[in-house]
């Protein structure tokens, strides 16, 4: 390892000319390099391809096209100068960190090891494909204001749902561990730094790659699979399904190496004091999360060069009489694809149990038992894969076994209630805008989590399976639990990560136009699933029409009411400016304890940890942390 | 200062995102409309190729229809009257390549339900024999269309094809529905290189797939 | 409402928050119970076309009215806190430093076990007696209704995107329409000849995968006679969401005019295809002509 503390002498915050920044390896330079390496790629392996597939030397030649991704990916990393430091090494070159000795706003461009600006980077990114992918829900509601496929030609609504499906999977899985995991776990555990600074910064650009690469779907005739990627549908579809491979696999890769980096900070750079029972309850969040993303997201990569070699060189891992099966994919993107949801869900607990005791001005009731739930789900989240495949006609004798593992897990989930009843039992509850998220969540989450018995209880299943009672359930979970969680925490530490405070009206204008439109949208949709609404249809039965136009009016609501956020955050952060205070939220935590923003070294000195960060009620209780004799001149004290 | 071209720039990068994506969930064929023949009928002329010969997918397989000034388009969205028989033409000139379901190579739906392939009446053909199919599954119309001779001296290369070139000619007729839009189909594996034959050109509006638009 | 008295009294004149939430709950559990049972419980889908439908309607009313005493108990919690337990002008004040209860912690974790297991036993005997409940089984089923033996099968083949229909016991017959007796055993075996498809008959309450190579079996047992919709209910390319069809459950002696007349009239069609198997392979697999 190296060593953790870089003292303040050897700070060499230098702001070179603008000249050599532009020159220098930058997103520019990104750019230019993956498309230039897109269209060596393409060529290279147009060459490579001939006669071995029926398809070589024509706009459909996957070899081409998948060479042409590869290589653009090369070209992205090596135009940010992500192979600098170790071509150096191997030259012989002394160890630096060289990346992060960087003011002005042209670090927000290029590769920075600062986990601050990362996050930043990350936070603008995940809002921009989220507010993207939002856009294409808007249309798919548009397309179904009308019983009959009217608005939008057939193929282009699939590539739509699959658009709309991937990029907020994709997006949501990065969208809290990345932003506020990578900004928030080293403030927490009193860290200056994330463990592997350089591949923090390549994920949040992999990221990044992988949204536009999904994007470029649209330029290749786009996909007709939908987020599930169901082979052998994804080994017969035209070239546009290469897209979404090359950029699921990308997030892939960058989820298990955020998960590897966010384990290894907290294992090896918790402060001194900073014992498992003291840490924060959202880098608990963060920890059960990065657990399930290093051990699924290696399983979806090797099921996705499975198709990669079905659709190129013509193996038949997927196809039946071939000697595959299509029960392959099933089993291993479902495996992957179902801790994958609680990669969405577990963020989501540890924002809101961390948002909780702020604002109820009392400790986290159950902390141990909170610990628990969460690496309760995080082990059940793998044993619950094939309630997804109960239609299926495979391992119909396991059904009972998986029925069950699928219902335990609801005990583990059921804790979270338990913390958050117990924390606000007594409690002076203040309603700021991140409280009200918080409590919305719960209820959220009670119905996402509810319907989700009825799925799965076979008999049932047979009913709402497939249908859009499972889309209002994942979106109970994932927008009702995720988002809202998010949206809490960007109000939450959006002050400590910019220095600027949002708008509280406009705030709660967002919170509740979100909440009652959420829910007016996604709650009928239960109904519409078990009266015969199949998910990714854009034709339907008549007898729903009027449901699917109250919903898609609801819909567009939500939609406005998410420009309200967006209009509250540009505003707030680039023209009103109020400075916000070092801890406007009174909160005992470590990380509101420094000035906001918070200064590039974090902490002047690495602090001694000597309190969990829950004192809330006990006036006698020590300060969370001795930061030593020299005291940051922040403007906030020390609570 | 500073701030506002920040905004108008995320304002313009917003807008431009709005519209790349009605650009592109827009994109597709034209329809063209029926001729209306003197009977009080509507007339439509189809021909299929074996490849289309221009961008964006020069080897994809594909049908095309006549425009009413007799021009040949490159469109599978057809405009027709409502409860009125429509009389179709197709010239196929592209080779069998056979059924997967061999029970669609029995005509249904059409007028007698029957087709007359170069002059000859008939009620279906062999399913291997088949080079397209004309279905309109949601008013049972199915038509099977015959490969032309596979050592025919001067099949068509590219699109679109002209009478002088080997082909064969299949005319049926059927009723129009009430308004709304149909989809029709090939049910010919006729995807050259992709899986089941079945991807590509079978999935995308223009070349073997399309809709009928009843007004 | 005296929840004033909770927050300006002393601790002594703090009142029983754990009674009054227990009181409300009850109360509440008791006007919604009854009308989720008896008001809302005969409007859950999928009706009672079917013994598989009757069936599904059950479970969903059973789950309904488990779930509701537990929404109630969580908003009934949290309304009150959000009422009672608020902090009342600007000031900052800290509430009682309890940090957790080894009891209520316990107590929570019995009772949801208990709950989960419950729900387990209940699924697994419910699968069991219902015969699959009209879900895909694959090739050999474990749980088949009683009078499976005289059931009568019928072929559901998917492909892009068409479903046919064959019936084994007349001759192979195939058909575009799904017709079904009605008051007997129907033994689906479903099947695709390309992608993954899902079938879906809606108002009988069947649904099972059409996979390539796969023969997956669902029963179904239809009361009456009417009109019911089959879609497509996994993802299967341009046209999944167009791949219906309306079927119809039929009286016996109709059920065998429609079947002869098909027969009679699919005869040239019958012989040309291949003969009745559980499964078809498509030839060739990838299409250069």
């Amino acid at each position: 390892m190296e060593s953790a503390s870089i003292s303040v002498s050897e700070r060499r915050i230098s702001t070179p000319s603008a000249w050599s920044q532009v020159l220098g390896f930058n997103v520019i330079w990104a750019v230019a390099l993956s498309i230039g390496g897109y269209a060596l790629g393409h060529w290279l392996g147009s060459k490579i391809g001939i006669n071995s597939a029926p398809q070589t030397e024509t706009d459909q030649d996957d070899v081409a096209i998948l060479m042409g991704l590869g290589f653009a990916v090369l070209g992205w990393m090596i135009g940010l100068g992500f192979f600098n430091y170790p071509l150096a090494r191997i030259a012989g070159r002394p160890a630096t960190l060289r990346e992060r000795e960087e003011h002005g706003a042209w670090r927000y461009f290029r590769l920075c090891t600062d986990h601050k600006v990362v996050a930043i980077q990350y936070l603008v990114a995940v809002l921009f494909f989220f507010f993207v992918a939002g856009l294409n829900a808007m249309f798919i509601r548009s397309e179904l204001t009308s019983a009959n496929a009217t608005l939008i030609p057939a193929g282009n609504y699939l590539t739509l749902v699959g658009l709309h499906g991937t990029m907020m999977l994709m997006m949501m899985s990065a969208g809290v561990l990345g932003p506020l995991g990578n900004y928030l776990v080293p403030l927490m555990i009193g860290s200056r730094r994330m463990a592997f600074p350089r591949i923090e910064s390549l994920t949040m650009w992999l990221t990044v790659l992988a949204g536009f690469v999904l994007l470029s779907a649209t330029l290749l005739g786009g996909f007709p699979t939908g987020w599930t990627g169901y082979a052998p549908l994804a080994d017969q579809a035209a070239a546009g399904i290469d897209s979404y491979i090359v950029s699921f696999a990308l997030i892939g890769i960058s989820l298990a190496l955020v998960g590897v980096n966010m384990i290894a900070t907290v294992m090896t750079l918790r402060a001194p004091g900073m014992h498992w029972n003291r840490l924060p309850i959202f880098v608990w969040g963060m920890v059960t999360t990065s657990i399930l993303a290093v051990l699924a997201a290696p399983v979806l990569l090797a099921a996705l060069i499975m198709v990669v070699f079905d659709r190129t060189v013509e193996t038949s891992f997927f196809i039946t009489s071939s000697g595959g099966s299509p029960f392959l994919w099933d089993e291993l993107f479902w495996f992957f694809g179902h801790p994958e949801v609680y990669i969405l869900a577990l963020p989501g607990f540890g924002i809101v149990l961390e948002i909780l005791p702020v604002f109820a001005r009392k400790p986290l009731w159950g902390y141990r038992l909170a610990v628990a739930g969460m690496f309760g789900v995080a082990l059940m989240s793998f044993m619950v894969w094939q309630h997804h495949l109960f239609m299926s006609g495979i391992n119909s004798d396991l059904r009972p076994f998986y029925m069950f593992t699928t219902e335990l897990i609801s005990i583990p989930t059921g804790i979270i209630f338990l913390n958050g009843m117990g924390t606000l039992w007594k409690a002076r509850i203040r309603f700021t805008v991140p409280m009200l998220f918080a409590l919305a969540f719960f209820f959220n989450f009670l119905i996402g989590g509810l319907s989700g018995v009825f799925l799965s209880d076979v008999t049932s299943d047979v009913v709402t399976h497939g249908s859009y009672f499972v889309m209002a359930h994942f979106h109970y979970t994932i927008m009702g639990g995720l988002v809202f969680a998010l949206m809490g925490g960007i109000y939450f530490w959006l002050p400590k990560i910019t220095g600027f405070n949002l708008n509280e009206t406009l705030g709660k204008v967002h919170f509740w136009a979100m909440f009652i439109f959420f829910n007016l949208t996604f709650f009928p949709l239960f109904a519409a699933g078990m009266l015969g609404m199949p998910r990714r249809v854009d034709s339907y039965n008549a007898e729903l029409h009027t449901l699917n136009v109250f919903v898609s009016v609801s819909a567009f609501c939500l939609g406005l009411s998410m420009l309200v956020f967006l209009i509250n955050l540009v505003w707030s952060v680039m023209f009103r400016r109020e400075r916000a205070e070092a801890n406007p939220w009174q909160s005992k935590s470590l990380e509101w304890q420094l000035p906001s923003p918070v200064p590039v070294y974090n902490f002047e000195r690495i602090p001694t940890i000597t309190s969990h960060p829950y004192g809330y009620g006990t006036p006698e209780a020590p300060a969370v942390a001795d930061f030593g004799p020299h005291v940051i001149a922040g403007e906030g004290g020390l609570a | 200062m500073r701030a506002l071209a920040v905004a108008a720039t995320f304002g313009v990068l917003v807008a431009l995102v709005v519209v790349y994506f009605i650009f592109f969930l827009e994109s597709g064929p034209a329809a063209i409309a029926a001729t209306r023949g003197s009977d009080g009928s509507a007339d439509l002329t189809l021909q299929t190729v074996p490849s289309y010969g221009h961008h964006p997918f020069p080897d994809w397989v594909s049908y095309m229809a006549k425009d009413p000034q007799g021009k040949w388009e490159h469109t599978t969205i057809f405009k027709v009257p409502a409860h009125t028989l429509i009389k179709v033409t197709i010239y196929q000139y592209d080779g069998d390549s056979g059924l997967r379901n061999a029970f669609l190579s029995g005509v249904s739906g059409t007028t007698g339900d029957i087709e007359t392939i170069n002059g000859t009446v008939e009620h279906g053909i062999n399913a291997n024999d088949a080079a397209h199919t004309f279905t309109i599954p949601d008013i049972d119309v199915n038509v099977p269309l015959p490969g032309i001779n596979p050592n025919a001296k001067n099949p068509c290369g590219t699109a679109p094809c002209s009478l002088a070139e080997a082909h064969n000619t299949i005319t049926f007729s059927f009723r129009s529905p009430g308004p709304g839009s149909y989809r029709w189909q090939c049910f010919v594996p006729c995807a050259a290189g992709f899986l089941f034959g079945n991807g590509g050109p079978m999935q995308t509006i223009g070349y073997m797939s399309g809709l009928i638009e009843v007004s | 409402m005296s929840e004033a008295a909770a927050v300006s009294g002393g601790p002594g004149a703090e009142p029983r928050h754990g009674v009054r939430i227990a009181t409300i709950w009850a109360v509440a559990t008791a006007i919604v119970l009854p009308l989720v049972i008896w008001v809302v419980g005969p409007h859950i889908p999928p009706g009672a076309m079917s013994q598989q439908t009757r069936d599904q309607h059950q479970v969903d009313v059973v789950l309904t009215a488990l779930a509701t005493p537990i929404v109630l108990l969580i908003w009934v919690y949290f309304g009150y806190a959000v009422r009672v337990f608020r902090n009342h002008g600007t000031a900052v004040v800290d509430g009682p430093p309890i940090t957790g209860n080894r009891r209520i912690e316990a107590t929570w974790l019995i009772a949801t076990s208990a709950l989960v297991l419950g729900l387990a036993v209940f699924g697994t005997a419910d699968l069991l007696a219902t015969g699959g409940a009209g879900g895909g089984e694959g090739p050999n089923p474990v749980a088949k209704p009683a009078d499976w033996r005289g059931a009568l099968p019928v072929q559901v083949i998917g492909q892009q995107w068409l479903w046919t229909f064959r019936y084994p016991t007349y001759g192979g017959v195939e058909t575009t329409t799904l017709e079904l007796p009605v008051n007997r055993e129907i033994e689906f075996h479903v099947t695709s000849l390309d992608v993954v498809h899902s079938f879906w008959a809606i108002e009988l309450g069947v649904k099972a995968d059409a996979v390539l190579g796969a023969d997956n079996i669902a029963f179904d047992k239809p009361f009456e006679t009417g009109p019911f919709q089959v879609r497509c209910d996994e993802l299967c390319g341009l046209w999944h969401g167009h791949m219906n069809t309306t079927g119809r459950v039929l009286s016996d002696a109709n059920f065998a005019t429609w079947i002869t007349n098909q027969e009679r009239k699919n005869a040239a069609l019958t012989k040309q295809l291949p003969p009745y198997s559980r499964v078809y392979y498509p030839s060739p697999l990838r299409n250069a002509s």
